[in-house]
């Protein structure tokens, strides 16, 4: 099972070279391995559907981690969606990019990539192995909306997704590991066991929900569920067949994923539920209504996937059997409606060069087979017979008319409301894009076969399911069985099939169609301008990033004011705030504090005294260097009399490679220092400051060496340990043996100050010989606000 | 890293030697190697014959002495540290000396971030080499390479490291004086400022 993700990620390597070669052919092969990896789920089907199918590797055994997946039925219905609609898409991709376009090549690979990720996210079964496909979906669909970046579009709604999914990703994170902590392990099934038999997190009930409630952050950003949902209406910027893979039938489908995961354990609990359900309702019903209002194809079937995943969360979330059952029916049949539609958008705006609806004119007339094809896809989108669409929806109404009681009816009214509107904008969709409301047909040359034809199949294995509804049931049942039966016991016997007769739910069904038909013929004026004052998710997103690039700007402003005295005076300042008290408070000086312990000491440490009371006085900058260098080799001095040359000699060195330098840049500077009279109101703080933190620092040097009491015990370890890593100098086993990771830290430092220095010193040079040309941020910037205040 | 235009006529440099029958008496006992600073001054008024000479004897003397402290560093004081500072010091008395171009750079093609990179990229793969053989990161070991009758050599496989550290700070030394040394200088000339202005106390 690893090794089918893994080869996704090989093949993904191969492709772009491959696409340079053959552009079809590098779609072709993705499609090849989508189509292997669906042909080998449904080979291993009977022994999913019965247990499962599990594949363990251990990744960091220490830690406890591992990848595990887990091969069952939510993850088959998935895979029917990643790997099988997902082949269509990679060949009416190799279609849709043209011969020159220089964005095929990255599709392709990222296309895979996406692929392999989404394959381990619905395989998971392991909190920690689903967070880390989780955020590589995050960041292969940021590259692949983002495409070339060339476009300010698409680099926007790249943002946006990444930020709200990431953020909610983080959250996630939080969550899980809380819910792991709680639990005492990752895996979903026990964790699900526990959560069943009561025992997860007994007497914490606390922590369980803040736990839950970050993780359903996760969920709900990732499905773009109200206030979140946004980013993905503009996510619509990437090429159609991208958003055809990623935004209707797998990526954004992860949320919903995630609580159909976890909903067999926590759908007990109103924490779980009620968030899911309420704004699920009510991201139904948005995304309906906002459908209504669109004008570009794309954005209107975008703003209905908004609308289908609430009706998911809800399905999954109610924690029902049979609403479990209308849920993977459901799930399939979104996929397998929405698919189609984006590509018979993609179709029409390569064909049209539109996708207006109130530009396009005439082309249901034209373009018959593709009117028909929208229509049969946009059948089950409505909630039509024969289709699948139809059969989910039946038994989502069927679910909550068992249910029954208020929270029943609630829900109930809330999905028939929204399937009104979902009829509504089908009607809408199909009006607009084949309808004949001008004079002026638009173009229509004839479609590709290698358009139409993954269109046409997602379409038909969509009414082919609605037919065959009792294979969908095998599937659905094995992952509703374990949900309890709510309300009318005869949910416990319900099962999906085409007709259940006449009754209440086909009557809501019949109800949602007609109405969301009148609502389109005659509501145009009211959903024309009907819009929520006042309230905007969109404008709230954009808020509180301006809002943190605001907090960012200031608080850099305030602290990097570029005056060399006030970086200094900051962290001498925290340095007596902080650790200061904390000396006078818990500091004892030795006892018996020799003044020196070797007769030379007297004259080296008195001449850096004298040295360092010159330096304040001096005048000349120059002056200034050779004592601070006076300073130096005085200490150097001291190291070699108290036998450490070592020491001694990287001092020496140092101090005068520093000289050097020092020299180097005064020659750039004035002779003396800029204020030698300054007030006194600026001296006298200065002097203060700096005094307290040179007495605080010489304390703090006697008071912490008086303190240790016994030798280091890891010198006797070093040198038991000097004559195996074969050096008799124990500083240099240090260095490069023992502690040498710091080693290797500390040069990274010093290789990135020499690169600041360069880029400081000569990026001065770059910008006078540019001119003007390097002075274009300030444009910039403007033109990035107007971008983020849209 | 141009050859300075105040540079005297005369002997071109390492670039095919004339032969010594074509050669005038009087540059018979010219400086020809570049390292020798063949009067590269790029301010004749600033050059000084005594530390011009002076760095021609000391600097190969001083590199040479670096290494030795690099691999004397397991054994008593030194290291790539300090062997790589005193190698960069030996490119400072040059730079000083009035040998404006890095020899580094004009006569290998070396250029100091390279340099510096690559120490890094050495002292991290000498980290984690000891993976390949299933040791822990930063695992060291002692090969003990015998030479028959003239003895033997321990060798121990962190003085790559050590090596790494070495050239990375040969590398930043240089880079130092790329961008404070020429690089000011430059920047001076290009202001039209000739020699540093009188009222200047710059280091002299």
């Amino acid at each position: 099972m690893l090794a089918v993700v893994a080869a996704h990620f090989v093949l993904a390597l191969c492709l772009p070279a491959l696409a340079r070669y053959n552009r079809r052919l590098a779609f072709g092969a993705g499609a090849a391995l989508l189509t292997a990896t669906l042909v080998w789920a449904m080979s291993q089907a009977p022994a999913a559907l019965d247990t499962g199918v599990t594949d363990v590797l251990a990744w960091a055994p220490d830690l406890g981690l591992s990848l595990s997946l887990r091969l069952d039925a939510l993850a088959l219905a998935m895979i029917v969606l990643v790997s099988g609609v997902g082949a269509l898409i990679m060949v009416y991709a190799a279609w849709y990019f043209g011969p020159r376009s220089t964005d095929a090549a990255r599709s392709a690979a990222l296309l895979v990539t996406f692929a392999g990720v989404m394959l381990g996210l619905v395989l998971a079964d392991d909190l920690l192995t689903l967070y880390v496909f989780w955020e590589l979906t995050s960041l292969t669909s940021f590259l692949l909306v983002g495409q070339g970046g060339q476009y300010r579009e698409n680099r926007r709604a790249a943002v946006q997704a990444l930020l709200v999914t990431v953020f909610g990703g983080l959250a996630m994170l939080l969550g899980i590991v809380l819910l792991g902590e709680l639990a005492g392990t990752y895996s979903i099934p026990a964790i699900t066991a526990a959560a069943n038999d009561g025992t997860l997190a007994a007497g914490r009930p606390v922590a369980l929900t803040i736990a839950l409630v970050l993780i359903l952050l996760g969920a709900l950003t990732k499905s773009a569920q109200v206030p979140f949902h946004p980013w993905l209406p503009y996510a619509m910027a990437a090429p159609t067949p991208i958003s055809a893979y990623l935004h209707a039938a797998s990526m954004v489908k992860a949320g919903v994923v995630l609580v159909a995961r976890l909903g067999p354990a926590f759908s007990a609990y109103a924490v779980w539920w009620g968030p899911v359900v309420v704004l699920g309702l009510v991201t139904m019903l948005l995304g309906g209504w906002r459908a209504l209002r669109q004008t570009d194809l794309k954005r209107l079937l975008a703003f209905g996937t908004v609308s289908q995943l609430g009706f998911l969360m809800v399905l999954f979330g109610a924690g029902s059997r049979v609403a479990a059952l209308a849920g993977i029916a459901m799930l399939l049949a979104h996929g397998l409606f929405k698919a189609p539609l984006f590509m018979v958008v993609g179709a029409i705006d390569k064909a049209c060069g539109t996708r207006d609806l109130r530009e396009l004119c005439g082309l249901g007339r034209r373009r018959r087979g593709l009117a028909v094809l929208a229509t049969l896809a946009a059948m089950s989108m409505a909630g039509l017979p024969p289709m699948l669409g139809f059969v989910g929806k039946e038994a989502a109404y069927e679910a909550f008319l068992l249910e029954g009681g208020v929270r029943g009816a609630l829900i109930l009214t809330g999905l028939v409301a929204g399937s009104l509107l979902t009829a509504a904008y089908t009607a809408r969709f199909l009006w607009g894009a084949f309808s004949t409301k001008g004079t002026q047909p638009t173009g229509g040359d004839p479609v590709p076969l290698g358009l139409s034809g993954p269109a046409w199949l997602c379409a038909l294995t969509g009414l082919g399911a609605g037919i065959a509804a009792p294979l969908v049931n095998t599937l659905a049942e094995s992952y509703a069985g374990p949900l309890p039966v709510l309300g009318d016991p005869y949910a416990a016997q319900y099962t999906l099939a085409l007709w259940h007769g006449v009754g209440l739910a086909l009557l809501l069904s019949a109800v949602a169609v007609v109405g969301g038909l009148l609502l389109f013929r005659y509501g145009g004026t009211a959903t024309g301008h009907g819009k929520v004052p006042g309230l905007s998710a969109q404008r709230g997103y954009e808020a509180v990033v301006t809002g943190l690039e605001r907090t960012a700007i200031v608080v850099t402003g305030r602290l990097q004011i570029g005056s060399l005295p006030v970086y200094l005076a900051c962290i001498l300042v925290v340095l007596i705030v902080l650790p200061g008290p904390v000396l006078a408070v818990a500091g004892s000086l030795p006892a018996q504090q020799s003044l020196y312990h070797s007769f030379m000491q007297v004259p080296v440490g008195l001449m850096v005294c004298v040295a360092a009371i010159a330096l304040c006085r001096a005048r000349r900058r120059f002056t200034a260097v050779l004592l601070v260098g006076a300073v130096g080799y005085g200490i150097g001095g001291l190291f070699i009399i108290d036998g450490a040359p070592d020491l001694a000699l990287a001092q020496f060195l140092v101090e005068t490679l520093t000289l050097v330098v020092f020299v180097f840049v005064l020659r750039r500077l004035p002779a003396h220092f800029a204020e030698p009279d300054s007030e006194r109101r600026v001296r006298t703080p200065k002097a203060l400051v700096a005094a307290i933190g040179g007495v605080l620092v010489a304390t703090m040097a006697v008071v912490l060496s008086g303190a240790r009491v016994l030798p280091p015990a890891t010198t006797d370890g070093f040198v038991a340990n000097a004559p195996e890593a074969g050096a008799t100098n124990l500083i240099s086993a240090i260095l490069v043996d023992f502690r040498a990771l710091d080693t290797i830290g500390e040069i990274t430092v010093l290789l990135i100050c020499a690169a600041g220095t360069a880029s400081l010193v000569l990026a001065t040079r770059y910008d006078k010989r540019k001119g003007g040309a390097t002075v274009t941020s300030g444009a910039d910037s403007a033109e990035r606000e107007q971008e983020v205040a849209g | 890293m141009t050859t300075p235009s105040e540079a005297p006529p005369g002997p071109p440099g390492d670039a095919d030697p004339p032969g010594p029958g074509d050669t005038p008496w009087s540059r018979w006992d010219q400086p020809s190697g570049r390292w020798m600073l063949p009067g590269a001054c790029p301010d004749s008024r600033e050059r000084t014959l005594v530390l011009e000479a002076a760095a021609r004897l000391l600097f190969p003397t001083v590199l040479v002495f670096s290494v030795y402290l690099l691999f004397e560093g397991h054994y008593g004081p030194g290291g790539g540290f300090s062997g790589g500072l005193v190698a960069g010091l030996a490119f400072v008395l040059r730079h000083i000396a009035g040998g404006d171009d890095n020899i580094l750079v004009s006569r290998f093609g070396i250029r100091p971030p390279v340099l510096a990179g690559t120490g890094l990229v050495i002292a991290v793969l000498t980290g984690l080499a000891p993976v390949l053989w299933g040791e822990p990161v930063l695992a060291s070991t002692k090969w003990h390479i015998s030479f028959g009758s003239f003895g033997y050599l321990d060798v121990v496989s962190s003085l790559l490291l050590d090596v790494g550290v070495y050239l990375l700070i040969i590398g930043v030394v240089l880079d130092l004086l790329r961008s404070l040394g020429s690089g000011i200088a430059r920047d001076a000339r290009e202001a039209g400022e000739t020699a540093p202005r009188p009222d200047t106390g710059g280091g002299r």
